[in-house]
């Protein structure tokens, strides 16, 4: 089956920095994919080479089996990108920036699909509202909708609940999830790592210009399987020492590599007689993953 | 499987109308009186004391055409390049770049959004002028070729320098040092029979008087080159700028990085 998005030893050079250094990535038609890394990883750069926004020093792109540069038209009418930067024509209502998109591709009278996006992102009771005159969140909520205005099959949001609210967050990712139960392949970017384990099925990391880390969300979070133990206690025996990430008050925090740890910690603690006042445990989230392989390449 | 879909250059050119339209007091009006002020002051100063064509035509008709023609140059060119450096600028372009589009599409949408502009507003400026002195335009269709490949010429001006500009000070310089003076040294003013010689052979480097001298050739039947010639020199510079800027678009110059 043709992948939905393939990235060929995609690399680029911006003057000295090597925004990206041979990156290789297939998604899968009708995952959910997130692109983890920290700023200037070169997320937005594979993003934009993806989109056509930039070009590649070497390696290729496609969408669907169509080649970015060769077969641009076929390529940008399957994809749908939702920009990181929050940008708008000041000149236009929302329903006016979306019927202009959608005619951008080439498709008139597409006014259900338009009332059913600003239903979805709630905006119909400002479709008629000049762009200027809408908040933050709401101008990233057109933008979205202006990603989804052709119904591409493979749609990235780089960033796309930067400045949105908890409860519109909610509804907007409730929206995502049902285009992608639809069939639309989602390709996630976003510095929210919990949004990024909660709805992502696979998910690689960069850094650097490079893929540091691609693998299911289970297989990177069972990989460093990792037990973060809150300890109160009058005394921590000398061996774990080393184990401990920080110590106020004497509360001790630890970082055990797994239960096994905590079963030997336990011991460790009857036998020195200690006198244990609380214990919490905390298993590893995609923020510690995320963390652990971003220091691991240092 | 991929579904029919037309061509979006439509939509970009609608789009283009549309940004125009919705600000036209600025974009179209304020030329236009513009034009009406040069027309008051210059005829009212230089009537009786500028000969033109021998005594054949009177200033106030010979200036008439050259505005209108000013006017449309002008207006091409500030159509496509303040709408493109002002996308560039804000980030909105990114609209315009992720869609189908081929470097033809925004070329032609582009372009014919602003020749519409121009021609809109040299129609305004012949309407509100052409009641200050009688006019015949015995040879329309002159006047029609060279108002198109003006704006057409202008528009594509316009968009050069919207693609080269990173910031308005810089499109404004081309706009100052360029586009003006080459408009104002056109012979809008005035006929290059009556510049010392060393400016008369000058002025026929100047691509706008041709454009200027043909046009007036479709009211008075008078120029003073031949407007066959004139049309081919500004077909040949309407072809030249349009063939730099497909190559421009095609490379993504500044604006697919």
């Amino acid at each position: 089956m043709t992948p939905a998005v393939e990235i060929v030893n995609v690399a680029r050079r911006f003057g000295t920095i090597q925004a990206l250094a041979g990156v290789d990535l297939a998604v899968e038609a009708g995952e959910f994919f997130g692109l983890l890394g920290p700023n200037g990883a070169g997320k937005t750069t594979l993003i934009s080479i993806l989109a056509g926004l930039t070009r590649a020093d070497a390696g290729a792109a496609r969408v669907l089996g169509h080649d970015v540069v060769e077969d641009y038209r076929n390529a940008r009418r399957l994809l749908g990108v939702v920009p990181q930067e929050l940008v708008f024509d000041p000149f236009f209502s929302v329903r006016e920036t979306l019927e202009i998109q959608s005619g951008y591709f080439g498709i008139r009278d597409n006014d259900d699909w338009i009332d059913e996006i600003l239903h979805h992102l709630d905006l119909t009771a400002r479709a008629n509202a000049n762009m200027r005159a809408l908040s933050g969140g709401m101008k990233r909520r057109v933008l979205i909708g202006q990603a989804l205005v052709h119904k591409p099959p493979v749609i990235v949001l780089d960033e796309p609940t930067a400045g949105v609210d908890v409860e519109l967050r909610q509804s907007l990712w409730a929206f995502i999830r049902k285009l992608n139960r639809d069939g639309h392949t989602i390709i996630l970017t976003t510095h929210y790592l919990e949004e990024a384990e909660a709805l992502c099925g696979r998910i690689a990391m960069l850094k650097s210009g490079k893929v540091v880390a691609l693998d299911t969300k289970r297989n990177l979070l069972s990989s460093f399987a990792g037990l973060t133990v809150r300890l109160t206690a009058d005394m921590l025996p000398e061996a774990w020492q080393s184990r401990v990430v920080r110590e106020e008050d004497g509360t001790y925090l630890l970082s055990l590599a797994s239960y096994a740890e905590l079963e030997r910690l336990l011991a460790a603690l009857r036998e020195s007689s200690a006198t244990i006042a609380e214990l919490s445990l905390q298993e590893a989230d995609l923020e510690q993953v995320f963390l652990r392989i971003m220091a691991r390449h240092h | 499987m991929i579904p029919a879909f037309g061509s979006g250059w439509l939509t970009l050119l609608y789009k283009e109308l549309l940004r125009f339209w919705k600000v036209s007091f600025q974009t179209i009006l304020a030329p236009v009186l513009t034009a009406l002020l040069y027309l008051l002051i210059f005829s009212h100063v230089l009537e009786s004391r500028v000969s033109v064509f021998d005594g054949r035509v009177a200033y106030t008709a010979f200036l008439i055409p050259g505005l209108v023609m000013m006017s449309v140059l002008q207006n091409s060119f500030a159509n496509s390049s303040s709408s493109l450096i002002q996308s560039k600028i804000t980030g909105n372009l990114i609209f315009v770049l992720l869609p189908p589009l081929s470097p033809l599409d925004m070329f032609a949408a582009y372009v014919l959004g602003a020749m519409i502009r121009g021609i809109v507003v040299g129609l305004g400026v012949y309407l509100v002028t052409a009641a200050f002195a009688p006019l015949s335009m015995p040879h329309p269709l002159w006047a029609l070729a060279f108002a198109l490949l003006g704006s057409a010429i202008l528009g594509t001006l316009g968009l050069i320098a919207g693609i080269t500009a990173d910031k308005f000070d810089q499109l404004a310089a081309f706009q100052n040092f360029l586009i003006m003076p080459l408009t104002f040294l056109s012979g809008v003013f005035y006929s290059i029979h009556s510049l010392p010689p060393f400016w008369q052979t000058l002025s026929h480097f100047n691509p706008f008087f041709y454009m200027i001298d043909g046009f007036r050739y479709g009211f008075f039947g008078l120029s003073d080159i031949a407007p066959e010639t004139s049309l081919g020199v500004v077909g040949i510079f309407c072809l030249g700028l349009t063939a730099l800027t497909l190559f421009l678009l095609q490379r993504g110059y500044k604006l697919r990085h």
